[in-house]
Formats: structure tokens, sequence, C-alpha cells
């Protein structure tokens, strides 16, 4: 009976039909949908500029686009997949559509400020690209707007820039909302060490959105009053210091890193104990290393700086504490594995994907250490060193704990399966192409390549083409993987087709647009396996 | 749909935000305390040109506007609608006389030339520069702020007119007044880093 | 649910002139010459009339626990980021 009458959140019931239904929906597991399709879309301009800088690189002098277009190019690359892809990635995704399930909520704390967040993002995403076409050109100054360049360009850089504004509003309000849900929202008996960990990371990352978030909206507003109204807070000539543009810049955008991999950690912990079919390893453990994560990661910020003429103290400081935020991180990792030690194991694909983000994440963090060491950093500042770490980390990291996120909640969400072969296929693609692509650039990197840097001496040809020939290969199997997801070929999902024992798995697939028809009493912890 | 009301949610979430202002001023305090430390005679001797009596005169009406906001949660919660349309009047008419003393102050120093990215501003030590910028920026953000609260307590306070808001619920009230607050607390450290540093 | 307990008016009234009192001590120290210790001062007395604030305009006195940790995490942090600035600026 009740079957009959449930509708999966799917269906229109209200009083708009077809897009405006979705448009105006203050479901949670809406606006997750909305979030990923708006940033699929950003996801694939932006691999398609980075696929373009690659095709530059393959061959040394200039190949098809001048010095200029290709820091425009870097410049929007960054923009688009940091703010507009990594930064909400999977909290606005994910956070959206499961958190709510994972704590037994009927939604969250604010719909409609949820939904509003949404529009911000489309509004502050769309005044980003609008550099593009407006004003005089294409921001080149890279996506950390460093002054005092960004204060003299003649290109568009306030369009950018207050872009980013508007998409770090959306970022803190989603935030705020998560942190009222979870304290207020969870379930009856669920308390804080019973709520499953991807919720948790979830909280942690919250709190970074909304403390660290604002500094950085200053700092943006401060740069455009620069360049409106020459303040002079960063411009050396009127007695600014740049350096503190950098200060204030990674006062925010180190955290930001953690807005981003938290999340993935807190998937990953989800799939592992699903796919292993076993208790999670030291739960408390990687409850508590999420908010020691976000705490010390607020501390670290100056190691982007060590070169910029930073006092010596401050360097070893900054050095010290960016070591100190490996262990949490590291904590996971160990329990992650411990997890799976002596679990009976079902090889498909999330689990897949999961333990591809632990081996990337791995050589990220590890990578991220050696730069975290004051004299390795002198060496290797700004070269292709960095960029392989941070795309180990961004993409090797978030992405593809992203991916592993979309196989796992897949059937949640559309009330279908995949194929599963097909699935598989694309990981390798994407987990071999990955690595041909970024592992060169460590070695390049330590011969000496620049980042950001259009043309480059011979001998650094081959690195170059391997790099760029895995580039390809990513970009094949991301194809395969988008394709496999969204020709809408599988078959009906069953409403737990893992075995997992968080709550979303005891709903139907799609879930009905109230999520429980009563809410569910918690008694006990979340992975219960034995 | 199932509406439940969770007003400590509601402030929770007003305090939330509340912190996300307290730190977008903090990155603005942060440059201040940089530049300070590096130009601090300049700065004293910057502080001449601020009228550290008008100065004076906005503080006490800030602080006599919020505890009339929070007199007037007061009213509402016992159910004294006139009272607690009132109190709200003489807080909006205390911004007003805020916003007018800034106009003057304002007015003033454009009057003579002293604004971002002036000539004469341009002209002047780094130290000056910094100073007034800060100044501007800093109380331009402020009043910026001042202008929303008061939107907000006006909404408000028709609100109590009209009995939406009322003994019974009156969250939109207490997170209005959160925010009357916070534009009182940040002026409570903008006032002596600005005017007081003579 | 909100919470019962309603402040008197007069409470209020007591808690105003505090801060007016409180302001007045701000501007009359500026006379006195502290040199280094003026900005400390100033920032003493601001730090005592937001805790006022704090605690009765915004009623944290009356919310849970949580309220009031929360808010010193936030201002705990805060304080941090500039120490942590300042190991640049003050030893460069």
């Amino acid at each position: 009976m009740a079957e009959a009458i449930t509708h999966s959140y799917l269906e229109n019931t209200g009083r708009y039909k077809g897009i405006l239904a979705w448009l105006t929906s203050t479901d949670h597991k809406r606006i997750g949908l909305m979030y990923m399709y708006a940033m699929m879309v950003f996801f694939i301009v932006g691999v398609l500029l980075g696929e373009l800088m690659r095709l530059e690189l393959f061959r040394p002098g200039q190949q098809f686009i001048t010095a200029q277009t290709y820091n425009g190019v870097f410049t929007i690359h960054g923009i688009i997949m940091i703010f507009t892809v990594v930064i909400p990635g999977l909290a606005a995704v994910f956070g959206n559509f499961s958190m709510p399930l994972l704590i037994g909520a009927h939604d969250v704390a604010f719909p409609r400020l949820n939904l509003f967040s949404w529009y911000l993002y489309i509004l502050g995403a769309a005044i980003a690209l609008s550099s593009q076409f407006m004003g005089n050109g294409p921001p080149d100054t890279g996506w950390t707007f460093y002054a005092p360049y960004s204060i003299q360009t003649h290109t568009n850089v306030v369009a950018a820039v207050f872009g980013a504004f508007v998409l770090g509003f959306s970022s803190i309000l989603t935030g705020l909302n998560f942190i009222v849900t979870i304290h207020r929202f969870r379930a009856p008996g669920m308390t804080f060490f019973r709520m499953p960990l991807f919720p948790w990371s979830l909280y942690a990352t919250a709190w970074i959105q909304v403390l660290a978030t604002p500094i950085v909206g200053i700092t943006l507003l401060m740069v455009i009053a620069e360049r409106w109204l020459r303040i002079g807070f960063f411009d050396p000539s009127l007695g600014g210091d740049p350096i503190l543009y950098q200060h204030l810049f990674w006062i925010y955008s180190h955290p930001a890193v953690y807005i981003m991999i938290l999340p993935a950690m807190g998937v990953i912990t989800e799939i592992i104990p699903t796919f292993a079919q076993r208790r999670v390893f030291g739960y408390k453990a990687i409850a508590l290393s999420s908010l020691a994560i976000a705490l010390v990661g607020y501390f670290v910020w100056a190691h982007h700086m060590y070169t910029s003429g930073m006092s010596i103290t401050a360097r070893w400081v900054f050095s010290l504490l960016t070591f100190l935020v490996a262990v949490p991180s590291a904590i996971k990792v160990f329990n992650w594995v411990t997890t799976m030690y002596k679990g009976s194991i079902a090889v498909k694909p999330p689990f897949l994907f999961a333990l591809g983000f632990i081996i990337l994440f791995m050589i990220g963090g590890l990578t991220g250490l050696s730069l975290g060491s004051l004299a390795t950093d002198i060496h290797v500042h700004d070269t292709a060193y960095v960029v392989a770490h941070f795309h180990y980390i961004v993409f090797g990291g978030v992405g593809f704990a992203f991916f592993a996120a979309l196989h796992y909640w897949y059937p949640k969400m559309y009330g279908r399966m995949y194929n599963f072969k097909r699935a598989n296929i694309a990981f390798i693609f994407m987990f071999v192409g990955f690595n041909l692509l970024y592992f060169p650039q460590f070695v390049l990197g330590l011969m000496g390549m620049p980042r950001r840097y259009f043309d480059y001496l011979p001998q650094f040809t081959l690195g170059e083409q391997i790099s760029s020939i895995g580039g390809f290969i990513l970009l094949v199997g991301i194809i395969i993987m988008l394709v496999n997801l969204f020709s809408r070929k599988g078959g009906k999902a069953p409403d737990n087709p893992w075995g997992g024992t968080t709550l979303e798995w005891s709903i139907p697939s799609p879930p009905p647009h109230e999520n429980f028809d009563k809410l569910p009493v918690i008694t006990g912890e979340p992975y219960d396996y034995e | 749909m199932e509406m439940h009301r969770d007003d400590i949610g509601a402030r929770l979430g007003m305090w939330i935000f509340i912190f996300t202002e307290i730190l977008l001023f903090g990155g603005l305090f942060l440059v201040y305390a940089v530049m300070r430390n590096r130009y601090s005679v300049e700065f004293h001797q910057a502080a001449h040109q601020l009228n550290a009596f008008i100065g004076t005169l906005n503080t006490v009406v800030l602080l006599l506007s919020s505890a009339t906001v929070a007199m007037s949660v007061t009213a509402v919660q016992r159910g004294e609608k006139r009272k607690g349309v009132m109190f709200i009047l003489i807080t909006l008419v205390c911004a007003g006389i805020f916003l007018f003393n800034k106009y003057l102050e304002w007015g003033h120093k454009i009057s003579i030339g002293l604004y971002p990215g002036s000539e004469m501003m341009i002209g002047l030590k780094y130290g000056y520069i910094l100073f007034f910028s800060l100044y501007f920026f800093m109380t331009g953000l402020h009043m910026l702020h001042l202008l929303v609260g008061s939107i907000i307590l006006t909404i408000v306070m028709v609100k109590i007119q009209i009995g939406t808001i009322n003994a019974g619920k009156y969250t939109l009230l207490e997170n209005g007044g959160l925010y009357w607050h916070l534009v009182d607390l940040i002026w409570i450290f903008l006032f002596p880093l600005l005017y007081l540093i003579t | 649910m909100t919470h019962t307990e309603t402040q008197d008016y007069r409470v209020y009234g007591w808690v105003l002139l505090a801060l007016l009192i409180l302001t007045t001590i701000t501007i009359t120290v500026t006379w006195i010459d502290l040199s280094a210790l003026t900005v400390l001062v100033a920032l003493i007395i601001a730090s005592v009339k937001s805790f006022i604030v704090l605690r009765h305009f915004m009623h944290l006195k009356f919310e849970s626990k949580l309220f009031t940790v929360f808010v010193v995490m936030v201002l705990g942090i805060y304080t941090l980021v500039i120490a942590l600035t300042f190991f640049d600026y003050l030893m460069r």
C-alpha cells in the first residue's frame, strides 16, 4: 500500500513540471543532482582546457597558441577547476544528496537557503566565466590572483575575482546549512559518535568553509578596490605589501585544500567498510582526525610562501606545522588499509576507485611533505613538481573519490545500475592515464621545468610527451565512464546493492521525497558488519 | 511538507553567519595590524585628521541602538507589541543619526580631496595613504552592514506591527537583533583603532 | 521551543550604562601617553565591551554552552592566525 502512494524524488509531484520543477525544488537530493550536472559541465570545460595545454606542450616551441593565450588558458583552467569543481565538489553534490540520508533526516536544516546557495553557485560561475568574454581579455594571473600583478594587469581580473567572491558566499551558506543540519537533524538516538563518517568529514569541512572563506572574500574585495580605487594595501608603490596578499590568500586557500579533500576522505571511509564487509577500523580515530585536519589545516598556510621573502622564523614554524597536519591524514590511510585486512573484499567499481584514491592520495601526500620541508621546496618551488603534487591531490584524490562516490551512490540516485565491466575498463584507462600524465611532471620538476610556461627546453621533450599522451588516455577513460553512467542502460537497482549498513540503504532506490516514512531510531554504531 | 520549527537551529545558523562576518572584518583587521605595525608613527599622526567627537557620538548612538534592540526582544516576549515597535523605531533613528554623522565625516574628507585614488591621497606619505584607505574601507564596509541591518530591522518592525512576529514566534526579531549587535561589536573595535590612536 | 527567560528592561539599562562608562574610559585613557601600551589598553577595553555585548545583548548567557564554545573557538582560531602572521612580520 505504501508503495503505491510514495513517489520517488525523481518524479514531479508539485506545482511545476519539467525543468522548472527542478529549478524550484528545495529537495536536498535534487539540489545535489543539480550541483552535479552543473559541475560536470564545468569539469568537462576544465578538462578540455587542460588537454589544450597538453597539446601546446607536446613539442618545444610555440605550436598553435600564443604565450598570452596560454596564460589565459591556465588561469581559467585553474579558476574553473578550483572554484567551481573541486571546492564545492563532493560536499555540494554528495553532501547534499547523501548526508541527510546518512543521518536519518528529511532534509537539510534550511532547504530554501540550500537552493539559494545553488543559484549563487551558478551566478558566481557565470560571473567568473564572463571574464573570458568581456573587458580587456581573459585574466592572465593564474587562479591565485597574486598581487601586485593582479592589480596591474589590464586583463579582466575584476570579473574573475568577483565571481570567486560569489562562489565563496555560496560555499559559506552550504557550510552553515550543514553544520546546523548535523547538529539539529540527526535521527533520534544518533549521537555524534554513532554518526557515519562521511557526515563527520562534512562537519569538519563545513567549519572550514564557514571560517576560512570570509578571509578570501574580503581579500578579493580588496583586490577589486586596489584596481578601482588604488587603496594601496598590496601595492608597494603606495606603501603596501604584496606578501600580505599572499598571507591573506593562503589563509583561506590552504584550508580550502581541506575543504576539497576531507569529504573525499569521508566518502572513502564509507566505501571501504561496505566492500570489505567489515567494521571500520578505528572509528573514533577517523572521526576525530577529520576535526584535527580541519583545525591544524588553518595554521599551515604560509608553506606556500617559503620563497616569497617571509621571515626565517615564520618559515620553520610553518614547516613544522605542515608536518603535523600529515599525522591525522596518515591515521586515516592506516585505518582504511587495516579495515580491508582480512575482510571479504568485493572488487566492484566503487571499491576500485576508492583504492585508486588511496594510492594516488598517498603519492600526492608524500610529495606534499617533501614540498613542506624548507630546503627541498627552494629547489622545486614553482616547478612542474608542484603541479604534479597538487594534481595528485585534487584530481587523484578528490577527483577519484568523486567518481568512487558517484559509482557508490549512483544506484541510490537513479534507481538504476550501470555496467560494471565498462566501469572497470574506464577506471583502468583513468588510472593509467592519470599516472602517465602527472608522474613525469615530478621528474620534470626536479630537472627544473617551471610551471605555467608555455614553452620548454628540448631536454624535457620526452617527459612532456609522455605526459600529453597520458592526458589523452585519461580523457578516453573519463568519456567511457560518463557514457557508461549516463547511457541509462543498466537494470533496476535494488535498495541495497552493495550490502551497506548505513541508513541510505534501508530506503527505496531512488528515495521518496521525504526520505524516511518515519524517522529511524538509532541504537548502535553505523558500521555493524560482524 | 512537514514543517517543524527549530528555533535553536535558526539561531545557531545566525550565529554561524555572524562568525563569517567577524572573519570578513577579521581580514581587514589583520591588514590594519600589519600596516599599523609597519607605520605606527604615521598612523598616529594621520588619526588626528579624524573627528574624535563624531566618532564618540556615533559610538554612543550605536550602543544605545543595540540596547533598544535587546529591549525590543523583551517587549515582544512579554507581548507588549507597542513597546516592541517603539524600541525598534528608536534603533532605526539611531541608525539614521549614525549615517548622517558618517555623511558629514566622509563628505568633509572628500570635499578636501582626501579619498582613495585622489591626487592628494597618492601624494601623501605611505603610512597616511594606508591609514586613510583602511579608514574608508573599514568604515565603508561597516556602513554597508549597518544599512543591511536597518533594512532587516525595518522588516522586523513591520512584522511586529502586523503580528507575524509575536510572543510565540520571534526568531526573526532575535536574528535581526543578533545581526545588529554584530554591527555594534565591530564598531566597538573600529572606534578605538581608528579614532583614538592620536 | 524558545528559551523562556526574559531579560528585564532595567538590566539592559545597566548594561548600557556599563558600556558607556567603558567608552568614557577608553577616551580618557588616550589623553594619557602610554606609548606602546595604548593599543593594548584600547583592545582590552574593547574586548571587555564585546564580552558584555555578547553575553547580555546577544543572549549568550541564555543559550546552551555549545554557542559559547563556538564563539571561543572562532575567536581562538582568529587570534592564532594573527599570531602566526606576526611570526613573519615581527621577525623579518
